[in-house]
């Protein structure tokens, strides 16, 4: 029940469930032994709604449930002990989890996200017990150093070396702060994370804090994930309750207390310094570094901030020990990373896997391939900051190094597949539009930098692209790389240089050959109406917004090309393929 | 209004709020940002308006002019927008005749507005209407779905 259940009809399948387990017709017995439980995000979203049915330590997974399918699964697997065969999940699910290594998602899907004693029952808390009375915070620290745990927010900073920074300040105030402005579009790990399992991230806050020395933590959050900030505030109160927050934790007498921050939309905010102007009640405006948060944060204090996926992570390794944690990824990327699975593929969600596999076993393995069989151009990841990958370059490892050797980063964690009859071009010009208007104006190589590059890609998939418009793309990308000042004007034009590089082709047909390979950009295609496949059903008729389309009832209809606003309504609706797309060749413009 | 304001106030002082936090209160309170309780809270704690002003601008949360009575959120993120939702945009701009700039209509009915990403992608691509979700999205039944809308709008105003 993350979000997407939720949207899925998670909460009607629910009370579906108690309904029939407190109905008459079950018998008594069945009843006392049965407790229906809500979980976090199970991950395989394609599949949703997703039940576990748990009996003697057997577990049966049903997909896609209906409320009003409920009642059979009560009737005949809980009462009668015959599981509906036809529902289970399928071969696809095994293999979706099959190279999958769930190790911060260990518990997410697993239990009661608004339940403390579920997280306490799977050895939750332990580790910030263990941490409190019995380890120094220097030990903390090297443990983590050991574990060669990086930063999942994107730059991927080794985390134990930012808490040593932050230790070592003088000074009694110190404040440690979450990272949960998730503002990648495209992406949705960390809200998971805070949805299914936010104790986790309340664990780890409380080692750093112990760690570091800090009395004061912060989560800053986004405003559009309201189940994530109930489901955290649940888990604060609950917290504080069981005396992990707040006065003399645990008779140690150390004093820690977390507040939450909504974030009011700004991708920018996802910046540390902008983050914490943010959090003072200013314009997240990034500023110079040095000094960096770990010297002068907060209020000028010593401040470490981490991302959500970062600190669910340290309860685990505090737990399980360095060792563990080095055992999965490469040399220089130790661990797991969790990804959001999404674009044109057949199983999209949540997975983890550890550093090293390949993206062709992430896509076609783990993720089932591309949805219709069409063929896979390429993966986006990284967000507005990465780029895309070709599907030329499938074997490359999934760590920090080779994707940027690529041309593209690890970042947070999405990761979008593209299929044939998507766009680069028009890839470039939607992060365009992204970044150009997320910039928050301070330097102008950002500011100015990023409209021209719209500009002038607006211009390419409109159909007036110019002989060398890419060459001053490129010369225009690589100045505002150079002189930006924060991350995200170095790497705004990361999607267009990563596009260029490997779909030159792709930006030479829409400059010279003026149409759009894939379909997509409007300028480039055009649509009408089949007369001897049209029915006259008015069905398009209905929908079109525009009202472009004239004819009366039964008789073939026409589209008034003028008027037709390429919304694709028409095309969505037609039950007999009569509208059809067709490319149009841009205008030859001479200057 | 200045008693709804005074609350906000209260919540602020005891709180330590901050600008942000107080224009987040206003925005709940009002549905938008009046440029009257902007005044009277920068009279009341002696900041300069264009203060409050430039943290408003700054961040997508707030709107300086108020909204329409259904709200529609298209999701613009990276899986909606490889799943065509810039074309549910389009349509919805020219079913409610709004200009380019425009994102309200006129009559205060339908506001349409985007947002960066909701976080469910792997419905692609979603509309939110009225704060229900909706995955999956097409355009014909997005269509159908506003026209529903207009149609019960328009039969009020009749009654």
């Amino acid at each position: 029940m993350g979000t997407g259940g939720i949207a899925a009809g998670g909460e009607a399948v629910m009370s579906a469930f108690e309904d029939a387990l407190a109905s008459a017709d079950i018998a008594a017995s069945v009843k006392k032994h049965c407790a229906a439980h809500k979980v976090g995000c199970r991950g395989f979203c394609a599949r949703d709604v997703l039940v576990d049915v748990i009996e003697n330590g057997g577990k049966h997974t049903y997909e896609y449930i209906k409320p009003d399918m409920v009642k059979r699964i009560v009737e005949e697997h809980l009462a009668g002990g015959q599981p509906v065969q036809e529902w289970l999940v399928k071969e696809d699910y095994h293999t979706f989890h099959g190279k999958q290594v769930r190790a911060v998602l260990a518990d997410c899907g697993e239990m009661d996200p608004e339940d403390i004693e579920a997280y306490a029952g799977r050895g939750g808390y332990e580790a910030a017990l263990k941490s409190l009375t019995s380890l120094a915070p220097t030990d903390i620290i090297e443990e983590l150093k050991r574990s060669g745990l990086r930063g999942r927010g994107g730059a991927g900073f080794p985390t134990g070396l930012k808490w040593e920074m932050a230790r070592n300040e003088p000074g009694d105030t110190k404040y440690i702060i979450c990272n949960a402005d998730e503002g990648d579009p495209g992406a949705f790990m960390d809200r998971s994370l805070v949805e299914g399992n936010p104790h986790a991230v309340i664990e780890g806050m409380l080692i750093g804090a112990y760690a570091i020395g800090a009395q004061r933590g912060y989560v800053y959050i986004r405003a559009e994930y309201p189940l994530a900030v109930q489901r955290l505030t649940i888990a604060l109160g609950q917290a504080r309750e069981r005396g992990f927050l707040g006065r003399n934790i645990q008779n140690t007498g150390f004093d820690f207390d977390i507040k939450v921050k909504l974030g009011a939309g700004a991708f920018v905010c996802g910046e540390e310094t902008a983050l914490i102007a943010s959090i003072e009640g200013n314009r997240g405006m990034p500023r110079a570094k040095p000094p960096f948060p770990a010297q002068k944060g907060l209020w000028g204090k010593p401040t470490v901030i981490n991302n959500v996926e970062t600190l669910a992570n340290v309860p685990y390794i505090m737990r399980k020990g360095s060792g563990w944690f080095a055992g999965f990824g490469t040399e220089k990327s130790k661990g797991t990373k969790v990804f959001a699975l999404t674009g044109k593929i057949r199983n999209s969600g949540l997975i983890e896997v550890p550093f090293g596999i390949s993206l062709r076993e992430i896509i076609f393995d783990i993720g089932g391939g591309i949805e219709g069989d069409r063929k896979l151009k390429a993966v986006q990841t990284g967000g507005p900051s990465g780029g895309c990958i070709p599907a030329s370059l499938m074997e490359t490892s999934v760590d920090y190094e080779s994707l940027a050797s690529a041309g593209s980063i690890v970042g947070s964690g999405g990761m979008v597949v593209l299929d044939e009859t998507d766009c680069m071009v028009n890839v470039a010009k939607y992060f365009l539009e992204f970044t150009k208007s997320e910039s928050c104006g301070k330097c102008i190589p950002c500011r100015v930098g990023t409209m021209r590059l719209l500009e002038i890609l607006t211009r390419i998939t409109s159909g007036k692209g110019r002989p060398g418009d890419v060459e001053l793309l490129q010369e225009l990308s690589e100045d505002i790389k150079m002189t930006s000042l924060c991350g995200l004007g170095q790497t705004a034009p990361n999607p267009v240089l990563s596009t260029i590089r490997y779909f030159k082709d792709e930006y030479d047909a829409h400059i010279i050959e003026r149409r759009c390979p894939a379909g997509v950009c409007k300028s480039f295609i055009a649509f009408t109406v089949l007369e001897e496949f049209c029915k006259g059903c008015m069905a398009c008729v209905r929908v079109c917004p525009s009202g472009a389309i004239v004819g009366e009832k039964k008789k073939p209809h026409r589209i008034v090309q003028d008027v037709c606003i390429k919304c694709g309504a028409c095309f969505a609706t037609c039950k007999f393929q009569a509208v059809r797309k067709r490319a149009v060749y841009g205008e030859i413009h001479t200057r | 209004m200045e008693q709804r304001l005074e609350g906000i106030l209260n919540n602020y002082l005891q709180n330590e709020g901050n600008v942000i936090s107080i224009l987040q209160d206003i925005e709940n309170e009002f549905g938008y940002l009046p440029e009257d309780a902007i005044s009277w809270i920068s009279d009341r704690l002696d900041v300069p308006p264009a203060r409050f002003y430039g943290i408003a601008t700054f961040y997508s949360q707030f709107h300086l002019k108020p909204r329409g009575k259904h709200c529609i959120t298209a999701c613009t993120g990276t899986a909606c927008h490889v799943k065509g939702s810039e074309w549910l945009i389009s349509s919805l701009t020219s079913e409610l005749h709004l200009l380019p700039d425009e994102d309200t209509t006129e009559d205060r009915k339908f506001t349409v507005e985007k947002v960066n990403c909701l976080g469910a992608c792997s419905i692609a691509p979603v509309v939110v209407i009225d704060k229900e979700v909706y995955g999956k999205m097409s355009s014909d039944r997005l269509m159908k779905l506003v026209k529903k809308l207009e149609k019960k709008e328009s039969e009020k105003e009749k009654a």
